[in-house]
């Protein structure tokens, strides 16, 4: 078992205010022992990126249920290769067409987690994931 | 169960986990939750500690089993048990609300069916606020739709019209409903994806292009820009010749919702308030048969509440907008009648059928005892229903559809005045045509198939629903008391307190749901491969359909005169004056939504909550 705590951030980027899933996902990862970080609502990739970097965690967890994904994943996604933490595991969780899941993906995100998930998914593959990685 | 507890002040912070606030250029002019708030808060400032209301008081205690059940249960029932036990060792709601194995009549020691269930159209409402109820006209079927642009929204209005609903009800995209225009930075991706784009009365005419106002009523969900929606709904109105007197609809305009559940907020309380209690009087004047609000559970039960909070919270909210609207000086019997409510249809059937029916007891009570008011049409209370869209499955979208029908079911039996069916696809996004008109189906097989419109309340007088109605009511009224407490629904929401109570309600269910402790057909139980659904995808041309719409806008309109009319609407919201007409009057020179949003936020500031985990 890793000595330091996992570190998570959890975003709710857009205009959507609809933010039951992102909280009940804070909780679950905090209850199973993690660290996190809750960003609150309408937050852009800028202070998503800048938020991340101040809070230097593991892992990113976007909740995204509008249907901006396709606008908001590759900003994010460059914004944190310019700043050189391409490390960072990025997740996200919502409702996302199947369609768009393999260019997300090839984006760098790690996992996408569709309605229906249940939480001791997520916490084991964050704890896998991070395993694999040190 | 793990109770949070509410402190008065200061805002309450939770344990390993606290929100990052970081500036934004849109955020910086932000108000947070104070200053403005003491009228509100006097009676909570002495309060610092309130114990959370435990589910509703047991009856339990009381009940005395008649000797017939006492041998039943020595005779029949024991060796059953003894045989073969029952499935669980307890049984409850979605809602985790205790269900007995048997009601009888010893549940209801003190109910009387003169009292507290009374006849339809008559006081307590228990059984229905008309007294011929669906027999005489049945609900009004009114799907929600929206996306994309005006035009795309108007085909399918017309389409849903053309295929027998009786009523519109407009969905508005998030760039709308926070009060940006298309064109704004912070719309990017979020254009008429959610619902349609309306960014100027240009759009609205186009909305309802060919659509008669005066024939059809209309609903529209929106909140924080209510009031200028409806300004540019009113214009089209007028526009297309309807006499407003006549206009019937309903705008949700329900800002405290919003706070507690759904956050499309912009303003702080005290001046979104002032924007309600506008259009209140407005309406009270202008538009008699317009409903210039929807009382809204709806989101809070999305949001992960249960069925008592959600019936709880929404009335309390109904209660705070009758005392906001009398402290403006309105008679409580000249704007109360055209209050109405909207529910959401979950899937645990009989606690949603006593729901709607304590619904209507809690408010005819209310009225009558704490306003003293004297016109019955304040008293019964009216209702939409729209089915859970939370309850919907990613999984096996078809068992949707059969969701879906129970929940309508349900309302319809607990009395609604009109209703949503969702469609089966809308946990991946907005309804295709097919799946829309599958759930307009839904509710035409109920209304002239099933035979449950014949009569009016056919659960009424069973022992489980009338006892499950009691305890429904008494565990909505020990919250509502607990609000009054401390200082009303505004002051309650400024501490968090609702939105506390829906979050631990909300994580407590999904834990049941990853323990199978609550089963989600195709979920977590009774799984298989599936492929995936053909669903309606809105892609960017719409953001750019818009875009080029306001640009063509803003050259052919006056700016001098947009300038001139959103600066005496800043004046005015600095002062205490009605802002409807103002707002109208800047919509009728095609000032954009974003522009009048923004000239209110420069008056208003803007409201951003205390995030809770």
């Amino acid at each position: 078992m890793p000595t330091k705590k996992t570190r998570v951030l959890i975003a709710k980027p857009g205009l959507d205010g609809h933010d039951r899933g992102a909280k009940i996902i804070a909780r679950a990862l905090r209850d199973a022992g993690m660290e996190v970080i809750y960003t609150g609502l309408r937050q852009t990739p800028e202070m998503i990126a800048s938020a991340a970097i101040q809070e230097d965690v593991d892992v990113i967890g976007l909740s995204i249920l509008s249907g901006a994904h396709n606008t908001i994943c590759p900003q994010l996604m460059a914004l944190l290769k310019a700043k050189g933490m391409d490390d960072v595991v990025v997740l996200v969780g919502g409702i996302i067409p199947e369609a768009d899941i393999p260019a997300m993906k090839k984006s760098g995100i790690a996992e996408i987690f569709l309605p229906g998930t249940s939480t001791q998914d997520i916490i084991e593959f964050i704890n896998k994931r991070l395993a694999v990685g040190t | 169960m793990p109770k949070p507890l509410c402190n008065a002040v200061p805002l309450p912070k939770f344990r390993l986990s606290h929100s990052i606030k970081v500036r934004t250029s849109y955020s910086d002019s932000q108000c947070r939750v104070s200053g403005s708030r003491a009228e509100m808060t006097d009676k909570s400032k002495t309060q610092t500690e309130i114990a959370t209301p435990a589910t509703p008081a047991s009856p339990g205690s009381a009940r005395r089993a008649s000797p017939k059940e006492k041998s039943w249960k020595e005779n029949t029932l024991k060796p059953t048990l003894e045989k073969s036990p029952e499935r669980r060792a307890e049984f409850t709601t979605i809602s985790g609300h205790p269900i007995r194995r048997l009601y009888t009549e010893a549940d209801l020691p003190d109910w009387s069916p003169e009292k507290d269930l009374g006849l339809p159209g008559e006081p307590p409402y228990t059984r229905g606020i008309h007294s011929t109820m669906h027999r005489g006209r049945l609900w009004t079927m009114r799907q929600f739709a929206g996306f994309g642009a005006a035009e795309d929204t108007n085909a399918r209005f017309r389409y849903l019209l053309a295929q027998g609903q009786t009523g519109l009800s407009t969905a508005f995209d998030l760039p709308t409903l926070m009060g940006y225009d298309s064109d704004h930075a912070l719309s990017e991706g979020e254009v008429g994806k959610c619902g349609v784009a309306i960014s100027s009365l240009a759009d609205m005419e186009v909305l309802f292009d060919k659509i008669p106002l005066a024939n059809v009523t209309t609903s529209m969900t929106i909140n924080s820009p209510a009031a200028i929606i409806w300004a540019m709904y009113l214009a089209v109105a007028e526009k297309q010749g309807a006499d407003w007197k006549k206009l019937s609809g309903t705008l949700q305009n329900d800002i405290l919702k919003e706070y507690i559940a759904q956050k499309e907020y912009i303003y702080p309380p005290e001046p979104s308030m002032r924007l309600v209690i506008d259009t209140f009087e407005f309406g009270v004047k202008n538009t008699p048969k317009f409903n210039p609000i929807s009382i809204s559970g709806y989101h809070i039960r999305e949001a992960g509440s249960t069925a008592i909070q959600e019936l709880a919270f929404t009335l309390r909210d109904g209660l705070e907008y009758v005392e906001w609207g009398m402290r403006r000086g309105m008679d409580v019997d000249a704007f109360v009648p055209q209050l109405s409510f909207f529910f959401n249809a979950h899937n645990d059937f009989f606690e949603e059928v006593a729901k709607y029916r304590a619904a209507r007891r809690i408010w005819h009570k209310a009225m009558v005892e704490r306003y003293k008011s004297k016109n019955p049409r304040s008293w019964a209370l009216r209702f939409h229903t729209q089915t859970a869209g939370c309850s919907l499955t990613a999984q096996q979208p078809y068992n949707n559809v059969v969701r879906t029908a129970i929940q309508a079911l349900a309302a319809v039996l607990g009395g609604t005045q009109s209703l949503h069916t969702n469609s089966l696809d809308e946990a991946w996004a907005l309804p295709t045509e097919f799946a829309a008109t599958l759930a307009l189906r839904t509710q035409q097989i109920i209304a002239h198939e099933t035979g449950v419109a014949n009569t009016v309340d056919p659960l009424g007088g069973s022992y489980f629903v009338e006892t499950l109605t009691n305890e429904v009511e008494r565990g909505a009224w020990d919250y509502i008391h607990k609000i009054d407490a401390m200082g009303g629904m505004v002051t309650a929401i400024e501490h968090s307190y609702p939105q506390r109570e829906i979050a631990e309600a909300s994580y407590r269910y999904q834990m049941e749901v990853d323990r199978k402790d609550k089963i989600v057909v195709g979920v977590n139980d009774f799984v298989t491969k599936e492929s995936p659904l053909e669903i309606l995808q809105i892609d960017e041309t719409v953001a750019h359909r818009q875009a080029e719409r306001l640009r063509k806008l803003r050259a052919d309109r006056s700016q001098a005169e947009v300038d001139r009319r959103l600066n005496t609407l800043r004046t005015a919201a600095r002062g205490k004056e009605n802002l409807m007409p103002f707002i109208y009057d800047t919509v009728k020179a095609y000032a954009t939504l974003g522009e009048i949003c923004e000239a209110m936020r420069d008056v208003f500031g803007t409201y951003e909550e205390v995030a809770i985990t």
